[in-house]
C-alpha cells in the first residue's frame, strides 16, 4: 500500500486547512450570490430609488443616485396612475397573455402529444421543423405581417397580438409539453385504454392530470413571452386604449425629447416583479422541461 | 378483459367505427398536430413567402400596390453604405454579446445550483432582467447611460476613474459597447436557466465519483462538469446568439441607431427603413438578409441537439 | 491495510426538501448510533432492507455526508472534516458512475491525474488494473459501448488504481441481470483475495452478503442489529428482526408464554427423518405444498409447542415422507436448533426445555 503514513498531529493540521478550506468555499459562494443578485438588480433598485425622487434630487448631476437627498414623493408614481393609461395597458398585457396562453395550450397540447406518443415516422423531423420556427424572428415577419394584420382588419386591435403572439409560444412550449411528456409514464395511459377509454379519453383523463406541471411551465413562459414582446406591438398597434405595457409605456411616457423617468422607473419596477416573482416560483420545473425536451426531442 | 371484450361484441358497428377512428394512432397522430401546422403554416410560412415577394417589389406604406421590380431593391440596398455597417455592427453586437451571455450564463449557472440560504431571493433577483418586458429594462438603461445624469458616471466620479461624463451613448465605441452591455445583461438569466437545466441533470453520482476519485472543484468544473454540460451550453450560446443576431429593440430604444449608425442593426435598420421609411421593399430586402445566417444557426442547434441525444 | 471504524454515528437529515418531500417536517434519523469496525483486509457486508441507512453509513464513511454526531476513524485515525479525496478511499457506485464523455482508459487514469501522477507512472498503473480486470482490449471504448460487466469491471480498475486504503462498494451488482450476478459476485470474490484491500460491501441481497461476506452487520432503521460472521448471523440470530430478514423462507416464531421459540424451515421435519433421540415433536396440520427445485416447502399450522402459528418447513428431496393438504402429521425439531427470542423486546432469550404434545391435544 502506497497510502502515506500519518500521524495525529498531521491529521488535525490536515483537518483544520480542510475546516478553512470549506468555510473559504462557503463566503465565495455566498460572495457570488450577493455578486450576481447585485449585477443582475442594481439597476432595479435605482429604478425603484428613482421612482420617489423629487426633480430638483434626480436632475442634479451631484446627488447621490442611491439615497434621497430630498425627501421622497410619491406624486410620479400617482402620476402613473392617474394621468397616463398604465392600468389600461396593464389590463391589456393581462387579457393578450391570458388569451395568447390559452391559444397556446389549444394547439400545443395535442402537437406535443401527436409528436412525443403517437410514435410517427415523421415525429422527430416535424418536432425539430417546429422548433425551428421559434428561429424565425419577428424583426423577419413583421412587415409582412403587418400586411396580414391589415387584411384581417385588425390593426390598431389587441386582437393582432393574440392572433400573431401563438407563433412565438407554440413552438417553445411544444418543444417543453414533450420534455414533460416523456416523463409521464406510458403505462398509464396503456392502463386507462385497458380500462376502456379510447386514445383520446387516455389523453385526456389520464395524461393532461399528470402534466400539469408542464402545463403550468408553459402557462408561464408563455406569458412572459407575451409581456416582454416589443416589435410586434410595436409594429401593429399604435393606439394607446389597445396598447399593452411593453409598448404603451414608453410611447405615453416619453413625449418626443421628453421622458417622464420617475414614472418611467415606477412602470418598470411595478411591470418587472411580479413577472420575476411568478416565473421564479415555476423555474424549477421549467428547468426540468427544458432539460428533458433538450434531451429527448 | 373478458367485459371489454364483450362489449366490442355487442357495440353497435357505427359505435365501433367512432371507436377505431379515437383509437387510431395514424389518424389521431394528424388529427392532432393539424391545428398547430395549419397555424404556423399560415402566420409564419405565408407572412415569410410575402417578404420574399416584397423583397422584390416596389411596395410602400403610401403605395401598397404590388409591382415586380426584380433585384432593384437589393441593388439600392447593397449601394446603402449603412447597410454594410448594420452588418458588421450585427455581427459584433452578436458576437460579443454571445460570447459574454455564455460566460456569465455558465457562472450565474453554478451560482445558482449550488446551496445556500436565500437562495430563493437570489434566483428572484437574477431573474428580472430577463423577465422585464425588454423595452422597459432598456429605457431604464437610457437613464443609467444618460449623458449628464447617469448614475453609473456618478459612482465612477466618486471611485475617481473619470471626471465629467462618458457619454456613452454619444460616442461610437462607448455606444456599442453600451448596446452590447445591456443586451448581455438582459439575455444572461436565460442562458443560466438553460445552463442550470444541464447542471442539474448530471447525474449526482458522477459528480460525487469525481469527488472519490480525488478531483478538486476546479478538475472537476473542466473535465466533468463542463463537458456534461457542453450541448446544453452549445444550445444556451445558440440561443443568445439567435435573439441577438434578430434583435433591434436595444438598439432601437437606446440609440435609434446612433451615433451616425454606430449602433444600427440590421434588424434595427428594416425596422426604419420599412416601417419609419416607408419603404417596404427595401425593409424586407434588408430582414431577409437576417436568413440564411439564421439558418446556418438554426443547423449548428441542430447538431446540439443531435449531440445530446448521442451522449 | 487498514482499519475502518465507526463510533456512536448519528446522522440526522433535517434538510427542508427531503423532509417535505417525504410529506413530515420531523427529522429523519438515517443512522441512530451505529458502531462497526471493519478489521485491515475484512470483508464486511453492510445488510439491510431498503431505507434501514446503510448506504448513508457508506456515504459518511466515504465523506460524501458527514455525521451529525460520531466519528470515522480509518487506519485509526480521525477523518471526521476531511473530504473524500484524503480519506484514500475508492468506492464503486450502483451506477458504476464512469464518466461518459472519457474513454475507458481516461476513466481509469482519472484518479491518477487528481492526484498528479507522472504519465507513464500513471499509463503502467492503468495497464495493471486492466490486465488484472481483464478489460485490456476495452480501454478505448466510451462507457456507452460496454456491456452492464464490463461497465463493472471499469469501475473497479478505476477504485482499483489508487490502491485505496478502504473499497468502497454500494450495490454494484444490482444492475446485471441474474445471470451475470452469479459470475460478477465470484469475481468480486476473488478479486478481493487477491487484492487483500479493506472491504465495505453495501447490499439488500441476503444471498450476495452471504456469499462474499467474511463478516455481515445487519442493519435496520439506523442502528446495527447484529454483526458476525454468515453462519453466525444465520444459526446464532440476535433479535426477531435478523431472523426473519435473513433466511429464505425465514425463520418461523412460535409464542410460547412470554418467549417465542424460532426454528428454521429447513429444521422442521417429519418426525421419522429427525434423528432419534432427543427430539422436539409437534403436530402439523399440512395447508399447501410447494415444490421448488427439489425442496418441499410445507405450509401449514403448527400447535403443541405454544400458539398455534402458520409455519414453513422446508424437506430437501432426499426426504420422501407422503404428505397431503388437509391432513395433520408429526413433525419435529432437535432442540439445539431452537433460538428463543423474548416476545417483547424480540431479543434473544435464554433457552428453555420445550417438549410438544400429542397430536391434536394441548400443551
Amino acid at each position: 500500500m502506497t497510502t502515506p503514513v500519518r500521524t495525529g498531529g498531521d491529521m488535525d493540521a490536515l483537518r483544520r486547512r480542510y475546516a478553512l478550506r470549506h468555510l473559504a468555499a462557503r463566503c465565495g459562494v455566498y460572495g457570488a450570490a450577493v455578486l450576481a443578485a447585485l449585477v443582475c438588480a442594481l439597476p432595479f433598485l435605482w429604478s425603484l430609488v428613482s421612482a420617489f425622487k423629487q426633480n430638483r434630487d434626480l436632475y442634479n448631476p451631484q446627488s447621490n443616485p442611491f439615497a434621497f437627498n430630498e425627501p421622497a414623493t410619491p406624486d410620479h408614481v400617482t402620476f402613473l396612475f392617474t394621468d397616463t393609461p398604465f392600468l389600461t395597458f396593464v389590463g391589456n398585457t393581462l387579457l393578450v397573455g391570458a388569451l395568447v396562453v390559452a391559444v397556446t395550450l389549444l394547439l400545443a397540447l395535442p402537437a406535443a402529444y401527436s409528436l412525443a406518443r403517437l410514435d410517427r415516422p415523421w415525429g422527430t423531423p416535424m418536432g425539430i421543423a417546429i422548433f425551428m420556427v421559434y428561429l424565425v424572428p419577428p424583426s423577419l415577419l413583421f412587415l409582412s405581417l403587418t400586411r396580414v394584420v391589415v387584411t384581417l382588419g385588425l390593426e390598431d386591435s389587441l386582437w393582432s397580438m393574440v392572433v400573431v403572439y401563438p407563433t412565438i409560444t407554440v413552438p417553445v412550449s411544444v418543444w417543453l409539453l414533450i420534455g414533460f411528456l416523456k416523463a409521464v409514464p406510458k403505462d398509464v395511459e396503456e392502463q386507462a385504454m385497458v380500462d376502456g377509454y379510447s386514445r383520446i379519453g387516455a389523453f385526456l383523463r389520464a395524461v393532461l392530470p399528470l402534466l400539469f406541471p408542464g402545463v403550468v411551465a408553459v402557462v408561464v413562459f408563455s406569458f412572459t413571452l407575451t409581456a416582454s414582446e416589443f416589435v410586434y406591438a410595436l409594429a401593429f398597434v399604435s393606439a394607446s386604449p389597445e396598447m399593452v405595457v411593453s409598448t404603451g409605456v414608453p410611447t405615453q411616457l416619453v413625449r418626443g425629447d421628453v421622458f417622464f423617468w420617475q414614472s418611467l422607473q415606477a412602470a418598470t419596477v411595478l411591470t418587472a416583479v411580479p413577472i420575476a416573482f411568478v416565473f421564479n416560483l415555476f423555474l424549477d420545473r421549467f428547468v426540468t422541461g427544458f432539460t428533458m425536451g433538450a434531451v429527448k426531442t | 378483459m373478458t367485459s371489454t371484450r364483450t362489449e366490442a361484441a355487442t357495440a353497435a358497428p357505427d359505435v365501433r367505427g367512432k371507436a377505431r377512428l379515437a383509437d387510431r394512432e395514424g389518424f389521431l397522430a394528424w388529427a392532432m398536430l393539424l391545428p398547430s401546422v395549419v397555424y404556423i403554416v399560415a402566420l409564419v410560412g405565408v407572412p415569410f413567402l410575402l417578404a420574399i415577394a416584397f423583397a422584390f417589389s416596389d411596395v410602400t406604406t403610401g403605395d401598397p400596390s404590388f409591382d415586380f421590380v426584380g433585384f432593384d431593391n437589393f441593388r439600392a440596398v447593397f449601394d446603402d453604405g449603412v447597410f454594410w455597417r448594420a452588418l458588421r455592427n450585427t455581427l459584433v453586437f452578436t458576437l460579443a454579446s454571445m460570447v459574454l451571455i455564455v460566460v456569465f450564463g455558465k457562472i450565474l449557472a453554478n451560482i445558482l445550483v449550488a446551496d445556500f440560504h436565500g437562495k430563493w431571493f437570489v434566483r428572484f433577483l437574477v431573474l428580472l432582467p430577463w423577465t422585464t418586458p425588454v423595452a422597459l429594462s432598456t429605457i431604464s438603461w437610457l437613464w443609467f447611460l444618460d449623458s449628464i445624469y447617469s448614475p453609473v458616471d456618478w459612482v465612477l466620479r466618486h471611485l475617481g476613474l473619470i471626471d465629467g461624463n462618458v457619454v456613452w451613448l454619444g460616442r461610437p465605441g462607448t455606444a456599442m459597447a453600451s448596446v452590447v452591455a445591456v443586451q448581455a445583461w438582459r439575455l444572461t438569466p436565460l442562458a443560466a436557466v438553460i445552463v442550470m437545466a444541464g447542471l442539474v441533470a448530471i447525474p449526482r453520482d458522477i459528480d460525487e465519483a469525481a469527488r472519490i476519485d480525488g478531483a478538486g472543484f476546479w478538475r472537476r468544473m473542466v473535465e466533468v462538469t463542463i463537458p456534461l454540460t457542453l450541448p446544453v451550453i452549445a444550445v444556451a450560446a445558440l440561443f443568445g446568439a439567435i435573439m441577438t443576431f434578430t434583435d433591434m429593440t436595444v438598439s432601437y430604444v437606446l440609440t435609434r441607431g446612433g451615433p451616425t449608425h454606430a449602433t444600427d442593426v440590421l434588424a434595427s435598420w428594416a425596422y426604419f427603413r420599412g416601417i419609419e421609411g416607408g419603404d417596404v421593399g427595401q425593409g424586407a430586402a434588408i430582414a431577409l438578409f437576417l436568413f440564411p445566417l439564421l439558418l446556418a444557426g438554426a443547423i449548428a442547434i441542430l447538431r446540439a441537439v443531435r449531440r445530446l441525444e448521442a451522449g | 491495510m487498514h482499519t475502518v471504524q465507526v463510533q456512536g454515528l448519528v446522522k440526522t437529515f433535517d434538510g427542508h426538501v427531503r423532509a417535505r418531500r417525504r410529506g413530515r417536517g420531523d427529522r429523519v434519523r438515517a443512522l441512530d448510533g451505529v458502531d462497526l469496525a471493519a478489521e485491515p483486509g475484512e470483508y464486511l457486508v453492510l445488510l439491510g432492507p431498503s431505507g434501514c441507512g446503510k448506504t448513508t453509513l457508506l456515504r459518511t464513511i466515504a465523506g460524501l455526508e458527514q455525521p451529525t454526531e460520531g466519528e470515522v476513524l480509518i487506519g485509526g485515525h480521525v477523518v471526521n472534516g476531511l473530504p473524500p479525496r484524503v480519506r484514500q478511499v475508492a468506492m464503486v457506485f450502483q451506477s458504476y458512475a464512469l464518466y461518459p464523455h472519457k474513454t475507458v482508459r481516461d476513466n481509469i487514469v482519472f484518479p491518477l491525474r487528481a492526484e498528479r501522477m507522472a504519465r507513464d507512472e500513471r499509463e503502467r498503473k492503468a495497464a495493471w488494473a486492466a490486465d488484472l480486470l481483464d478489460i485490456g482490449p476495452l480501454m478505448g471504448r466510451k462507457p456507452r459501448q460496454l456491456s452492464g460487466g464490463e461497465r463493472q469491471r471499469v469501475a473497479l480498475a478505476r477504485a482499483l488504481v489508487r490502491e485505496p486504503a478502504v473499497f468502497l462498494l454500494d450495490e454494484p451488482l444490482s444492475n446485471l441481470d441474474a445471470k451475470m450476478r452469479a459470475t460478477a459476485r465470484d469475481e468480486l470474490k476473488r478479486f478481493q483475495e487477491r487484492v487483500g484491500t479493506t472491504t465495505i460491501y453495501v447490499t439488500h441481497d441476503q444471498a450476495e452478503a452471504m456469499g462474499l461476506g467474511d463478516r455481515i452487520a445487519v442493519l435496520e432503521r439506523g442502528r446495527v442489529r447484529q454483526v458476525g460472521t454468515p453462519q453466525e448471523v444465520y444459526d446464532d440470530p440476535a433479535d426477531t428482526f435478523v431472523a426473519t430478514f435473513i433466511g429464505s423462507p425465514p425463520m418461523n416464531l412460535v409464542r410460547r408464554d412470554d418467549l417465542l421459540v424460532g426454528f428454521r424451515p429447513e429444521h422442521l421435519l417429519p418426525e421419522e427423518v429427525v434423528p432419534s433421540g432427543e427430539r422436539v415433536a409437534m403436530p402439523l396440520r399440512v395447508e399447501r405444498m410447494e415444490y421448488l427445485s427439489g425442496d418441499r416447502h410445507v405450509y401449514g399450522t403448527v400447535s403443541g409447542i405454544g400458539e398455534e402459528t402458520r409455519v414453513i418447513a422446508r424437506l430437501p428431496a432426499t426426504v420422501t415422507t407422503p404428505l397431503v393438504a388437509g391432513e395433520e402429521h408429526r413433525f419435529a425439531v432437535e432442540p439445539h436448533r431452537l433460538r428463543f427470542f423474548d416476545a417483547e423486546e424480540g431479543t434473544r432469550a435464554p433457552a428453555v426445555p420445550v417438549d410438544g404434545g400429542p397430536i391434536g391435544g394441548a400443551r
